[in-house]
């Protein structure tokens, strides 16, 4: 039902690189899997409404007051990179 | 050929002025350090959650009632899914099937939607860097990261780039009315992207689009939106076709580039935002959004026009709200200011048109000099010098005071006027003969004498009758 | 008393006697020392000594072990994965935060499937925890280092997560009580997303009255930093004294307590059932008739969030980065290979599943179908609670099976969450408790009410925990 191709393109959208051997793996466990789901294909689900939230809560708002920020030391701590206070990463134009 | 009409459909993020983050406490940043206005929510920390402003709500709301659009019952947040650097969770909540408004109008163009989401973090270009292998790199500062956005989006209403910065100009002036943000280009509180696309003209079928991306100023609007109009319509004459593509405009060359290419099509794999729950729009915040709303410009021209002024000098006056406030706070300190039409609308309209300055000057004060301005009490030109010394020195608050101090009143009486155009045309005799030949183009050289020899306080008008009368004209 | 005694008394008698029989910093470190020689792999860290000052609140000191992807403030919180590996977060999670403000100081953090996905714990990224039962077994997962940690008796309670079944399941395969309350009464801030619409936080105890003193301190007020967050209509939550079950009316659901279940747990589930009866509760076969299709819908549900969740992990802000050395400058190779490298075969598995799911074209398909079969099960649940207090199933379908037994065969080990799965999706709160052995190993028997009910659900389960008592000590030895 999957083919290698679905997995690559959706590996490409998830941003995730598969080994070549993985691929094959998703490809056959994918579909394995996505047989059994679309067993729901079988239920008449007509006019019944999607649930998001299972609880019915709303307008859970918060005052437009300040809280504290974090310091910026903890900000960075756990970052690969860093440079002049800020995140460093591969420019996102140079690809 | 055939004729190409341009078809455009402006999308506009406008910042939203509130103190603090669209989903977070942090408050809005205006140039501090990079990421000292941040915390685990805006900057996507594993088990960090949003929720909502309700101030960024109330404004989303105060645009739509200014829109005229419907404002939903039930509005609901969704995840946009993509993976860049200025997005921290690699999606941004935003709306989508159930925006906060729907339709309405500004001016000549319709508003297809308006919906709430959050800002992007900046991303600054730092070139090479030793730290990552000497390759290009760039810097991520979460600070604007979160800031309240609302989305703008027309109809494809627009037919030309002259009309997309006049739409925006009323965008920009109805939103600082409102009070909802800074509104500023330059300083990307708005932001505008445009849909293009061309049509032989008089056919009702669209084109292939292409989306002209974040530009930041008014003349770049206009500038980057008839480079793709030229390119467009160069494309469709040489009988090819215009690719789907998104381009960015450069100012300094005056070039587009595409930004991305089709093969990275985007697949955003909206679906509702499971951390937030549904915003459920109250009476209570209707009402609350209502009674923030102030006049908005297109009335505000409505009822200056009804108090007298013309309907260019009322648009003038309601798209600038600092002169629009002069106006009404003069008009009203006027002897007889009662809100009814009064004479002396369209002569104040005119000086607050001419002179920005007597804008900052006390309400009674200016009154009082338009009113003497406008009784010949005082010549123009000697007006003009009583405003001077007003907005010099603010304790100044009587034209009239300054009028006696200064010598300014007009010389206006015949009797006192007369001799003085005698002696002008006595001593001018070449152009008294012109213009007793009827050739009245030095007539200025007589005026010019006469004002001199008055210090700028006889009133041209009566000084070119007197000359009419003295040479029998 | 001596430490072999302290950690043989359970959550709620060690609450009672410290500060009386022993200090809270004696009780604490003979946890810590019994937590410290763990063989089963159950913490990934434990704290290097009992707190500073001796804590004050209702939970008298009383120390708790909390799953790995709870933040907890300078402390590792990893989720399991490696692409967390050594993160210590500047926060910590609300429910965390509470429990200690209420006395229950931080022992140590437990072992986890990667991002809570899986039944076993053998999708760790840093090795599988062991049954203390059977230590060729799996616990059960996601929260397998929490169960096997308070069964093993190298903590007094700790907290679990539960999205499809992860604190219940575990819960019953090492053989204690585990409660996954209704969705909304515990706070998710600081808990480092699965699925958000699903998960929960709720106790792993050896008691079922642990349990509820551990949940009364969890819920209550709603977080005003969670949005789906609420507050539980009971304020504070009654701790359970029921001994019978007169008038209760238990509905049995058909398609989740036959075909599929294993004959000895099968055995067990009926037994406890004429115990119920014994006890005065009625007992009566019920429908859940669309419970079959709940394992599909969720696993539609849950990867296509945690596809979107799982996001955030790209190597710029926090954990891993790998920089893929053929395309030094490239970010989508950084992006590529920092998630290649940093995420195990199990979330790959359902971060594609939930992309797929999500992504154009598809999405009618099976990501708005599920959450459509999410309402009818939800009125399936409504219904069957007209007529019935409680509904009753076997918490899984087996008893704990060996490592490696399932990890070729991806939807078989799905197959586990069959029972636990429906009342994740209607968002209602569900209890494991021990119902017995079955070839020497731990039963578990669910019980699930309808929203809000963890006070009638504690109840019965304390009232049937008496009856069936179960020996729990072996695991302890
Ligand atoms: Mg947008
Ligand atoms: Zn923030």
């Amino acid at each position: 039902m999957i083919d290698r191709e679905q997995v690559l393109h959706v590996a490409r959208l998830a941003r995730l690189r598969l080994d070549d051997d993985e691929v094959d793996r998703m490809a056959v466990e994918l579909s394995s899997i996505l047989g059994h789901v679309e067993r729901i294909s079988e239920l008449d689900l007509e006019g019944v409404p999607a649930t998001t939230h299972v609880v019915e809560v709303a307008n859970a708002l918060r005052a437009d007051e300040p809280a504290p920020s974090l310091p910026r030391d903890a900000v960075l701590a756990a970052a690969p990179a860093v440079q002049d206070g800020g995140f460093l990463v591969p420019s996102p134009t140079a690809s | 050929m055939p004729e190409w009409e341009p078809v455009i459909g402006l999308e506009i993020h406008v910042q939203l002025n509130t103190r603090t983050k669209m989903f977070c406490g942090c408050e809005l940043s205006f140039g501090e350090e990079p990421n000292t206005r941040t915390c685990p929510t805006c900057l996507g920390l594993p088990g960090a959650l949003p929720v909502t402003n309700e101030a960024a709500i109330h404004r989303g709301l105060m645009i739509g009632l200014a829109l005229g659009s419907r404002l939903a019952e039930r509005s609901v947040f969704h995840r946009k899914n993509y993976f860049y650097p200025d997005s921290p969770k690699a999606y941004q909540i935003s709306q989508y099937d159930e925006p906060l408004c729907l339709g309405g109008s500004l001016g000549d163009v319709r508003i297809h939607r308006v919906h709430l989401e959050e800002d992007a973090a900046k991303l600054v270009h730092v070139g090479a860097s030793g730290r990552i292998h000497g390759a290009d790199a760039s810097i991520v500062d979460f600070n604007r990261c979160g800031t309240p956005l609302v989305e703008i989006v027309t109809e494809p209403d627009v037919r030309s780039a002259e009309q997309a910065r006049e739409f925006l100009t009323l965008l920009r002036v109805t939103l600082r009315q409102l009070g909802v943000s800074d509104v500023n280009m330059e300083e990307g509180s708005l932001r505008c992207d445009a849909n293009i696309s061309l049509r032989p003209a008089g056919s009702e079928a669209l084109g292939t689009k292409t989306e002209l991306k974040n530009m930041n100023s008014f003349r770049f609007i206009e500038r980057g939106i008839n480079a793709e109009i030229a390119r467009q319509a160069a494309i469709l004459d040489a009988g090819e076709a215009v690719e789907q593509e998104t381009l960015h405009f450069d100012p300094r060359s005056e070039r587009l580039t595409s930004l991305r290419s089709k093969e990275e099509a985007h697949d955003y794999r909206y679906f509702p935002e499971p951390d937030l729950v549904p915003i459920a729009i109250t009476a209570e915040m209707l009402d609350a959004a209502r009674a923030a709303m102030p006049e908005l410009p297109a009335a505000r021209a409505e009822r200056l026009e009804g108090l007298g002024v013309s309907a260019d000098s009322a648009r003038l006056l309601a798209f600038r709200p600092e002169l629009g406030d002069a106006f009404e706070a003069a008009l009203a300190a006027a002897p007889d200011g009662d809100g009814q039409p009064s004479p002396l609308a369209q002569s104040l309209a005119n000086w607050l048109a001419n002179e920005e300055a007597a804008a900052t000057v006390e309400p009674a004060a200016l009154a009082t000099l338009v009113a003497m301005a406008e009784a010949r009490e005082v010549s123009r030109e000697g007006a003009r010098q009583v405003l001077e010394r007003l907005v010099s020195d603010p304790t100044h608050a009587n034209p009239r005071a300054i009028v006696e101090a200064e010598g300014l009143a007009a010389v206006g009486g015949a009797d006192e006027l007369a001799p003085i155009v005698a002696a002008a045309l006595e001593a001018n005799p070449d152009v008294a003969e012109k213009l007793r030949g009827g050739d009245m183009k030095p007539i200025g050289v007589i005026v010019g004498h006469v004002m001199r020899e008055t210090r700028g306080r006889a009133d041209g008008g009566a000084v070119t009758r007197l000359v009419r009368e003295q040479l029998g004209l | 008393m001596r430490p072999g005694e302290l950690v043989e008394l359970t959550a709620t008698e060690a609450v009672a006697r410290c500060g009386v029989d022993f200090t809270a910093a004696e009780l604490f470190d003979a946890y810590r020392e019994r937590a410290a020689a763990d063989e089963l792999n159950a913490f990934t860290w434990i704290a290097e000594e009992a707190p500073a000052q001796p804590p004050a609140g209702a939970l008298g000191g009383v120390p708790l072990a909390v799953k790995d992807l709870f933040c907890t403030e300078g402390v590792p919180s990893q989720a399991g994965s490696r692409i967390l590996e050594g993160y210590r977060p500047p926060y910590t999670a609300t429910v965390v935060a509470r429990l200690a403000r209420a006395g229950a100081p931080l022992l140590g953090k437990t072992n986890q499937d990667e991002f809570a996905m899986g039944s076993s714990n053998e999708n760790s990224g840093f090795g599988p925890t062991l049954n203390p039962w059977d230590r060729t077994r799996v616990p059960g997962g996601s929260s397998g280092g929490s169960a096997a940690a308070v069964a093993a008796g190298l903590a007094p309670w700790a907290l679990g997560t539960d999205t499809g079944g992860s604190i219940r399941q575990p819960a019953a395969l090492c053989g204690i009580v585990g409660l996954k309350p209704t969705y909304g009464t515990v706070s998710r801030y600081g808990m480092i997303a699965f699925a958000s619409s699903l998960d929960q936080a709720g106790p792993l105890a050896r008691t079922v009255a642990d349990a509820a003193l551990l949940y009364r301190h969890m819920t209550g007020e709603a977080d005003p930093l969670d949005s789906t967050s609420l507050g539980h209509p009971d304020g504070e939550i009654a701790l359970p004294t029921a001994e019978r079950l007169d008038g209760v009316r238990i509905g049995v659901p058909e398609e989740l307590a036959g075909e599929g279940v294993e004959p000895g747990v099968l055995a067990s589930f009926e037994a406890a059932l004429r115990t119920a009866r014994e006890l005065g509760a009625t007992v009566e076969p019920c429908r859940l008739p669309h419970a079959p299709h709940a394992l599909s819908a969720y696993y539609v549900i849950a990867p296509a969030e945690a596809s979107s969740n799982l996001a955030r992990y790209d190597g710029v802000r926090y954990g891993l980065r790998v920089q893929d050395p053929a395309h030094p400058d490239d970010l989508v190779s950084m992006y590529t290979a920092t998630r290649h490298d940093g995420f195990g075969a199990e979330v790959k598995r359902r971060v594609l599943i939930g992309t797929y799911a999500l992504s154009s074209g598809y999405y009618d398909a099976y990501y708005g179908r599920a959450q459509r079969v999410r309402t009818k099960i939800a009125e399936d649940f409504r219904a069957a609670f007209a007529d019935f207090d409680l509904v009753a199933t076997p918490t899984s379908p087996t008893v704990a099976f060996e490592l490696g037994a399932k990890t070729a065969d991806p939807l078989a080990m799905y197959l586990n969450d069959f029972c636990t799965v429906p009342a994740s999706l209607a968002g209602v709160p569900a209890i494991s408790i021990p119902s017995g052995l079955s070839e020497g190993l731990p039963v578990g028997l669910q019980l699930i009410g309808p929203a809000f009910s963890e006070a009638r659900l504690l109840d019965a389960a304390h009232a049937l925990e008496r009856a069936i008592g179960f020996d729990g000590s072996a695991a302890r030895a």
